[in-house]
Parts: C-alpha cells; sequence; structure tokens
C-alpha cells in the first residue's frame, strides 16, 4: 500500500529526513516510535503534502502512485488521511457542512455520485457514535472551543466519515487523559480492516495498550534505526530512548 | 502673485437639466455651496482614502425624462415595491396597494406644500454631494408610519440604474412614528447600466419606542459610482438597524450618521463588503449618543481581493453627561490578495465618564494552516478558502433577519464570487 524509500526531506535547508525506508501492507498496524526532534511529525507533514517541506530524494508510493506528486487534497481523495496533533480551530465553519463538502469531493474525484442529505446525516450519526461524539459537537464550528479530547475525537470521527484506506495518527494520544484515549483507541479500533491500514506515530507505548501494531520502528535521527514487534516499544517504554541515541549516535 | 482659484463642484462638466423637486430656497442654498466649494480631495479628513476624481470627471447627465423599464426587480412578492430609474419614480414597476396606517408615495407625486417642508435637515455647508443631491434631486419615497402601527410586508426601495453616464439624486424621507414598526430594503441595481453615479440622501426618524430595520443590498455594475447617505434620529427607547451590504459597484460610499436623541435606545449597525477587481468601498459611520442609557452595537466585515481598496471609519460619540452607554464597534477584514488594501480607523471620542465602550480592528490573511487542515481532508483550496471565508463574512450575513435579502446575497456570492454557502 505504501512504500517509502530512501525518504530525504528538509525544512529551511535543515535535513530532517535522512534516508527513510518503511512499507506499509493492508491490515497492517505500524507503530513509529521515537525521541523529540527525531523526524516524527516531520514524516507526518511530508506524507500529508506540507508544502513548507522539501523533498530532496527518494520515492513515495502509494497504491502504485507517485505520492510525492500529489496535491495534499488529492492525497486525501485517494485515501490517506492524517490525523493532526494539533488539530485546528475554524470559527464559523460547520464540522458537518465541511465534512459533506469534502466527502462529496473524494466521489466527484473518484467518479461517484454526491451523497444525499438523508444518507450524509445517518453517516454522521453512525460515525459519531464510534467516537461518542455529542452529535451537537459534530454541528459546530471545527474545533472551535473543543477540549483537548474533543479535538482528537474529532479527528478520528472525521477519520471515520472519510474511511480512508491509510490513517496517520500524529501523537493522538498526546494531551489525552486515560478515558479520552480509551475512546480514541477504541474509535481507531473499530475502523480497523483487513483493506485498510494505520501508522500511529507515537512518543508513549501508553497508546500501543489500546491501538496494538503489528509493527514497531524506532525514528531516530531522520531514519528508522530499528524494527520489530509489538514487545519493542514495551523494551523503550522501560529503557527510554538513550540507549537507541548511544548505539546510533554518529 | 497670482492666486490660482481652486476649481468648484458648480464647475463641473455634467448636464444638469431637469425638473427639480426640493424647496427653491434650499436649492439655492445648495447652489451656493457648489459655487465655492471644490470636490473633495484626499487631503479633506472625510475623504482622505477615497478620491471622486472619477466621479468629477465622468459625463454624467440627469435624466430629464422618466424611463421605463418592464420586469420584475423586487425580491420578494409579499414586499411593497417602490422603483426609481435612473432618479425617476417608475410607477408602473411600483405597489398600488399597502396597509393601513402606512402613508407611502413618491416626493413628485405628492403636494407641493407637503414637499416644501422637508430636506432641510441635510448639512449643505462644505458638503459636495449632499448639496447636488438637494439641488437636483428628480424624486425620491416618502414613508411615514402612523403611531403605533406595525407594518407587517417589508418595504422595498429599488434604485435602478440604466443606460450610460445617469446621474441619480435621490432623496427618501423615512418616518416612523411613536410605537410603530417597519422594516425596509434599499437595494441599487444596474439594468443595462454601466458608468453610472447614483447619488442618495435618506433622512430617517424614529419615533419613541418605535423599531425601523434597513438592509441596504449594493449590487450595481462594477462600473457604476453610488454615494450613499443615512441621517438617522432616535428618539427614545427606540431600535435602529441598519445592515449595509456591498457586494459591487466601482466606488461606493456609505456615509450613515446616527444621532440617538433620547434614553434607552438601541442601535445596531452590521456592514459586509466583499470587493474585488479595482473595486472601491468606503463605510463612514458615525454614532453620537447625546444622552445616557444606551446601547450601539457595530460589525463590520470586509473581504478584499484583486486590487480592491476597503475604508472603514466608524466614529462613536459619547457626549457629555450621556454616561452607561455601551458603545460596542468592530472591523475585521480578511485580505485575499498582496494587492488588496484596507484602511481601517475606528474612533471614539468620549466625554461622559460612566460608560463602557470598546473599538477594534483586525486584519489578516486566511489562516493557512487552517486551509492545510481542510484540504488534508479533501477539499479542494478554492473551497476550502471560500468556505473560510464564508463563514467569516456570514457572521454579519446571518444579523440579516429579512430571508429574501439574505438569498439575494447569497446568490450574488455564487455568481460573482463563486461561493456556496450553507
Amino acid at each position: 500500500m505504501l512504500k517509502i524509500k530512501n525518504l530525504h526531506a528538509s525544512i529551511d535547508g535543515k535535513e530532517i529526513l535522512k534516508g527513510l525506508n518503511l512499507e506499509v501492507n493492508p491490515g497492517e498496524v505500524h507503530a513509529i516510535m521515537g525521541p523529540n526532534g527525531a523526524g516524527k511529525s516531520t514524516l507526518a507533514s511530508v506524507l500529508a503534502g506540507r508544502e513548507e517541506y522539501e523533498i530532496t530524494e527518494g520515492t513515495v508510493d502509494f497504491e502504485g502512485a507517485d505520492l510525492l506528486e500529489m496535491a495534499t487534497e488529492d492525497r486525501a481523495r485517494e485515501g490517506l488521511f492524517l490525523a493532526f496533533q494539533y488539530p485546528v480551530e475554524i470559527p464559523g465553519v460547520s464540522n458537518v457542512n465541511f465534512l459533506r463538502t469534502a466527502l462529496n469531493e473524494i466521489r466527484e474525484y473518484r467518479g461517484e455520485p454526491a451523497i444525499s442529505a438523508k444518507d450524509f446525516m445517518a453517516l454522521v450519526k453512525e460515525k459519531s457514535a464510534i467516537v461518542e461524539l455529542d452529535a451537537k459537537l459534530a454541528s459546530r464550528s471545527v474545533n472551535e472551543g473543543f477540549s483537548g479530547g474533543e479535538k482528537k475525537r474529532n479527528e478520528i470521527f472525521q477519520m471515520a466519515m472519510l474511511d480512508p484506506k491509510l490513517a496517520i495518527l500524529d501523537e493522538t494520544d498526546s494531551g489525552l487523559d486515560i478515558d479520552a484515549l480509551r475512546i480514541v483507541a477504541n474509535g481507531v479500533n473499530k475502523l480497523k480492516s483487513d483493506k485498510n491500514a494505520t501508522i500511529v506515530i507515537t512518543h508513549y507505548q501508553r497508546l500501543l495498550d489500546y491501538i496494538v501494531p503489528d509493527f514497531v520502528h524506532v525514528l531516530y535521527n531522520g531514519q528508522i534505526v530499528k524494527s520489530g514487534p509489538k514487545e519493542l516499544a514495551l523494551e523503550l517504554e522501560e529503557k527510554g530512548y538513550d540507549w537507541i541515541k548511544a548505539e546510533f549516535a554518529h | 502673485m497670482q492666486t490660482i482659484e481652486k476649481e468648484s463642484a458648480a464647475s463641473v462638466n455634467w448636464q444638469l437639466k431637469g425638473t427639480f423637486l426640493l424647496n427653491p430656497e434650499l436649492r439655492q442654498k445648495a447652489l451656493e455651496v457648489l459655487e465655492h466649494t471644490p470636490f473633495p480631495t484626499t487631503k479633506t479628513e472625510a475623504w482622505k482614502y477615497t478620491r471622486v476624481a472619477k466621479i468629477k470627471n465622468s459625463n454624467l447627465a440627469i435624466q430629464e425624462n422618466p424611463v421605463t423599464l418592464t420586469g420584475n426587480f423586487g425580491l420578494s412578492t409579499e414586499s411593497i415595491q417602490y422603483v426609481f430609474i435612473n432618479g425617476h419614480f417608475s410607477e408602473t414597476l411600483s405597489s398600488k396597494t399597502y396597509p393601513d396606517g402606512l402613508k407611502i408615495g413618491a416626493l413628485s407625486q405628492m403636494d407641493d406644500a407637503e414637499v416644501r417642508v422637508m430636506g432641510g435637515n441635510v448639512l449643505l455647508d462644505g458638503e459636495v454631494f449632499s448639496s447636488i443631491n438637494t439641488a437636483y434631486a428628480t424624486d425620491g419615497l416618502y414613508v411615514h408610519v402612523s403611531a403605533k402601527m406595525q407594518i407587517e410586508p417589508v418595504i422595498e426601495i429599488i434604485q435602478i440604474n440604466t443606460d450610460q453616464h445617469m446621474l441619480s439624486n435621490l432623496r427618501h424621507v423615512l418616518v416612523a412614528e411613536a410605537f410603530s414598526e417597519v422594516k425596509f430594503v434599499q437595494r441599487s441595481i444596474s439594468v443595462n447600466g454601466s458608468d453610472n453615479f447614483t447619488n442618495v440622501i435618506s433622512e430617517i426618524h424614529i419615533g419613541k419606542n418605535a423599531k425601523l430595520t434597513m438592509d441596504k443590498l449594493q449590487e450595481e455594475n462594477e462600473t457604476c459610482f453610488q454615494i450613499s447617505t443615512e441621517l438617522v434620529n432616535q428618539h427614545q427607547d427606540s431600535n435602529f438597524t441598519i445592515n449595509t451590504v456591498t457586494l459591487n459597484g466601482l466606488l461606493v460610499r456609505n456615509n450613515l450618521t446616527i444621532e440617538v436623541d433620547g434614553q434607552n435606545c438601541e442601535t445596531h449597525l452590521n456592514g459586509a463588503y466583499i470587493l474585488n477587481g479595482n473595486q472601491h468601498v468606503d463605510n463612514h459611520t458615525v454614532v453620537d449618543h447625546k444622552v445616557a442609557n444606551c446601547e450601539s452595537n457595530e460589525l463590520y466585515k470586509g473581504v478584499i481581493d484583486g486590487k480592491a481598496t476597503a475604508v472603514f471609519n466608524g466614529k462613536v460619540y459619547v457626549r457629555k453627561d450621556a454616561q452607561k452607554i455601551n458603545a460596542f464597534q468592530s472591523n475585521a477584514n480578511v485580505l485575499l490578495s498582496d494587492d488588496a488594501t484596507i484602511n481601517s480607523k475606528p474612533e471614539l471620542e468620549i466625554y461622559a465618564d460612566d460608560v463602557k465602550c470598546s473599538h477594534g480592528s483586525t486584519t489578516g490573511q486566511l489562516d493557512e494552516e487552517a486551509v492545510f487542515y481542510l484540504r488534508a481532508r479533501g477539499l479542494s483550496e478554492a473551497s476550502a478558502r471560500q468556505l473560510m471565508v464564508g463563514a467569516f463574512i456570514e457572521d454579519v450575513i446571518q444579523k440579516i433577519e429579512n430571508e429574501a435579502v439574505t438569498d439575494r446575497i447569497h446568490e450574488i456570492l455564487k455568481e460573482r464570487f463563486n461561493w456556496v454557502i450553507e
């Protein structure tokens, strides 16, 4: 589904990703862990198409197409979803209205007919239940006045609405209390199928108790330096990142 | 040494023949003002950011004899409609029936004696456009709502310009007596018209405990000029709302002056302007709190694209002894292009010591992080931007209660700016 080969990316002339390789197949959950500044959020940003990053080398193949050549919206339309670390508040733009526009533009891109108002509202009802998001919250302005937990639940609600092939969760656990974490993780697990895949980017192992990964990768200094089964996350939690730093420091 | 006489407004190269309405003495006074007053320049404080040379140098002419058009120009079939074409009342396009408690008609259809007493409240000294209007007004609407009458249908004043280089001077007088209620729409449109200039003054009197609402919708052709002046006088316990929405026109200037003369009044001023191309829209507002215990709210929002320029100058006076005034004023702007300009100047002048007043002005671009967020959910960049500016301006539009007006606004936003607002 996703093949990242030798990816180099920099911002303001500073190289952050230094030859990253990763392959994700349908049905898989990958966790990417690493210390602060390793390049975790850069990876998420580059995959979603943030224009401030410059790709200097490498390729990203998504379902047989060159992801790096696509505009941000086309990546979303092809089935990529990024759950933001810091979801943006957009005053006056209603959550459901924008989602209907998004859904219909995605459908148009795929040559499908627009969703009817009735079907859309049924979908909102069904999907908001997955993350226990109040229907009122769903129709309010995007993230405006939402608590940290509500914002993250709203991200997963949107993910449920858009039904992506590949979801990237960027530090979705940050700032969540244990109840909110459980709700968000349950939501992600309910959306899991053998056709879609998830990349969970996190600093802490805690989230991985709820979203159990098939693979854990350690990102350090712009590269994936270690990969292993879910137990690797526990090892990192126990030992911290210092041993990685010691092992791979240049 | 030789002194160069400044060019007086009277020397303008316009064709100013016709039959004029107002009191001859008043007209004479206005003509005298024009003899010795030049057009304002950017050195004139009130016109600092708005150049009127384009108007001055146009070869404008007054429509001497009424012209006719066919069509339906109202926004709602429920409303009472009064249509003026190039400054002249169009009887055929206007409503024939109206409810009890309402005296309504074109000035040109009224007795001279009745018209003679009108128009004297407008300041002429130094005011070129008000003087032009006073000297050359060809028609206007007179509305008198009797005390305690609630007028259910909206009164639509439809100002049409047609043909080219036409100058329309309209003078409306709107009176709502004590405890009455009335709603207006003043809409300016072009029907096969371009390069025209509409110069309109509305005198509005709101009696004790009366409520008057005015929705102004400016959607003339992008080559047209408009100067629109409202002089409003509020008596005690009255409620006045004016919503000014400017969606087209080459140069549009709104002068809104509200004198709050009685206690316990409410005053609401909302404005939205959406500009593109070379448009220039200037909103000047004055709220003059002369007495205590009143509230005024002002919210103006603009979206400016292309090489367009907007001006906002909002002044609130709180006179000495006008205690317990709550006055709020806000102007917010979004600039969509590097060549778009806004000159925003909110002003408070307070001479009382127990008041609650605030003002603010913000200007910015769209939040790019929000645009990215929406795109990351599958919206095209254009949709994302449109959705955001739409939400920004909708804040003002939703204050308009008349659905026929908001429907029309959304229609124009779709046609002219390609926005779709839910």
